[in-house]
């Protein structure tokens, strides 16, 4: 790879190296022993992991970098740019893009006055809507002409949005200067790997200066397009979000590899995402019987990166065209058809009231997480374990067994309960009628966690959780998440130490993780 | 020769409209088309035709393989 060892000699790289270290100084907070991000109490830094000052006030209010943040702000992505430039066998381009945080089908491709005229009727209907993303379907730097004129135009209408850019890297370099006059806020790049031969059996071909290549030879330009554009961007000073999508037997262990690869170069956080895979997609790994990661798998690769640097696990792999707070899109009403018709008056300053309202109840919060952490510093146990939580946001526990669209999961150890993934399931209880057979399955999807915390549940389930050897944890419905879960697991160590249980570890979960694409 | 795209096949996903040299590609009622006249074959621009070459769907973008210059696959893909 010429390309990243000459940057490397220039000056770009010094900044690179400083991001690095103040990244790796930053690391360990407090209390813990340096676990890194994700603990949901983590001292004075309580949400920020371990970045930085400047790249915290960066991504604080931006839903998709910070799982806390994404209980408070909500992103739009609009689908303006379905062309691509490469060709990957996760991806059936007929429905649109299944990886890449952009599954399902996208509903409606907008024009670039479209898209700017919806932006600006959702912002100003949805105050906390913080965040405008382009990516994809397709690749928007495939079409820069209407994902950049969408920008300019978002730009105009809604100045306070930032900007976000999603891209798979092949064009990136060549418009590293455009997407800082546009003053993008965040890039993701999708990379799967550095090796050529790994990156051959993921894409099979590009399309690159008007020519097709095939093979390792098209995976090197890809790889080295890639990192080239990452170390441009980061030497700009723009943020940059790693995607990688986890194939078992095919770049799974690789991605350690692309995980150092892709830190040295400067990425503030790296988002594995399981390969969703299903036949009916259509895609080539589909067909071909591909297999996507388990759960536990996932979590396995996740934990390997974390040494590295901050890792993502909130993401829930959002259509191109979602709408408002993760988990909870409201797409449907934000239709084209309904939004011509509509006058829009943008008001940046109520807007600025409302957010920064947000702010003052975050910080109330956080120095309340803050105090409670101290006093059980010192209760220390080699016991890790997950545990579910029903939740509809805001962190805390209050979300009815029977309704619960996905449940997010936490691991427990000594150091604090530390946010691990979420599993998506259909709600076991639909119009008030439980199903069979979705009990079934809701049961299975936890069966790797030790409890699971509902602010109600009703008493079939919990016989049935019993059964499965999940205990269902109700006594701290509408309180905060981390708080409850801590104080459950410090009488669980009790019950252990005085012989009342036996710890036992569990097996993986029997669900492949699921992208959010059922809300049709 | 002019190609030609196939209705039935194309996903609308508008790769190849930017990359023809001629202008010959437009949309037409949630499809691409491609107009005859203005199409060269991408001769004397490329080696070879920019829409066959983007396009995701293979077999969508099509010329009467008769001509010499298609005898060959055109793809690097079906060489490899
Ligand atoms: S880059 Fe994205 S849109 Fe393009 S083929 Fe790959 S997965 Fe599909
Ligand atoms: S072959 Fe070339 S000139 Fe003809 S339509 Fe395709 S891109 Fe345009
Ligand atoms: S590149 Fe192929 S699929 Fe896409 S619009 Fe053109 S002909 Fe249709």
């Amino acid at each position: 790879m010429d390309a990243p060892t000459q940057q490397e000699a220039s000056s770009s790289a010094i900044e690179i190296g400083e991001i690095t270290r103040v990244l790796a100084k930053q690391k360990g907070c407090g209390t813990s022993s340096g676990s890194g991000s994700g603990w949901a109490g983590c001292g004075s830094q309580a949400n920020r992991g371990d970045l930085p000052a400047e790249t915290w006030e960066k991504v604080k209010n931006h839903p998709c970098y910070s799982e806390e943040a994404h209980h408070h702000y909500a992103r739009m992505h609009v689908a303006v740019a379905p062309a691509c430039n490469i060709k990957c066998n996760y991806c059936n381009r007929k429905y649109d893009c299944a990886n890449e945080s952009r599954p399902g089908v996208v509903s409606e491709r907008l024009t670039p006055e479209q898209a700017a005229k919806k932006v600006a009727a959702v912002a100003s209907t949805i105050p906390q809507m913080t965040v405008l993303g382009i990516a994809g379907p397709g690749d928007p730097l495939a079409n820069p002409e209407k994902t950049f004129k969408t920008f300019e135009l978002v730009r105009e209408a809604a100045p306070d949005l930032k900007l976000c850019l999603s891209t798979n890297g092949l064009a990136l370099p060549d418009y590293v200067d455009t997407i800082t006059k546009f003053n993008v806020d965040h890039v993701t790049i999708t990379i799967n790997m550095i090796d050529p031969v790994i990156g051959a059996k993921i894409c099979p071909w590009i399309f690159y200066k008007h020519k097709r290549y095939a093979g390792i030879q098209a995976a090197k330009i890809l790889t080295d397009r890639q990192l080239q554009g990452l170390e441009m961007l980061t030497a700009r000073g723009i943020l940059c979000k790693i995607n990688s999508v986890m194939i078992p037997g095919i770049n799974d262990r690789h991605l350690l590899e692309v995980n150092k690869a892709v830190k040295r170069r400067g990425a503030f956080l790296h988002n594995i995402m399981p390969l969703i895979s299903s036949p009916e997609h259509g895609t080539v790994f589909g067909l071909n019987g591909q297999r996507g990661p388990t759960a536990r798998e996932l979590k396995a690769l996740q934990d390997g990166c974390e040494g590295e640097m901050r890792m993502m696990r909130h993401c829930r792999q959002c259509r191109a065209d979602a709408v408002g707070l993760l988990g909870e899109d409201r797409r449907a009403e934000f239709t084209t058809e309904k939004l011509m018709d509509i006058d829009v008056k943008y008001d940046v300053e109520s807007r600025k009231v409302y957010q920064a309202k947000i702010e003052e109840e975050r910080a109330a919060k956080s120095t309340a997480e803050r105090a409670d952490l101290t006093k059980r510093a010192d209760s220390v146990s080699d016991i890790k374990l997950l545990v579910a939580v029903a939740t509809k946001g805001a962190g805390l526990i209050n979300e009815h067994f029977g309704h619960a669209k996905e449940f997010q999961v936490y691991e427990l150890s000594s150091d604090g309960a530390k946010f691990v993934g979420h599993r998506r399931i259909d709600p076991y209880c639909q119009g008030g009628y439980a199903e069979e057979g979705s009990l079934a399955t809701v049961i299975e999807a936890v069966s790797d966690c030790h409890a699971v915390f509902i602010a109600k549940i009703g008493s079939r389930p919990r016989t049935e959780l019993i059964k499965a050897g999940v205990e269902p944890v109700d006594e701290y419905a509408h309180e905060p998440i981390d708080t409850s879960t801590v104080a459950w697991f410090e009488a669980y160590l009790d019950r252990v130490s005085s012989g009342a249980i036996e710890h036992e570890e569990r097996g993986d979960a029997a669900i492949r993780p699921r992208p959010l694409t059922s809300a049709a | 020769m002019p190609f030609k795209i196939i209705a039935s096949q194309c996903t609308g996903c508008s790769a190849c409209e930017p990359e023809c040299p001629n202008v010959a590609i437009a949309e037409k009622a949630g499809t691409f088309v491609i107009d005859p006249k203005k199409c060269t074959e991408c001769i004397g621009h490329f080696d070879e035709p920019q829409c066959v070459a983007v396009c995701p769907v293979d077999n969508t973008c099509v010329i009467d393989t008769s001509l010499a210059r298609y005898r060959e696959p055109a793809r690097a893909e079906d060489r490899t």
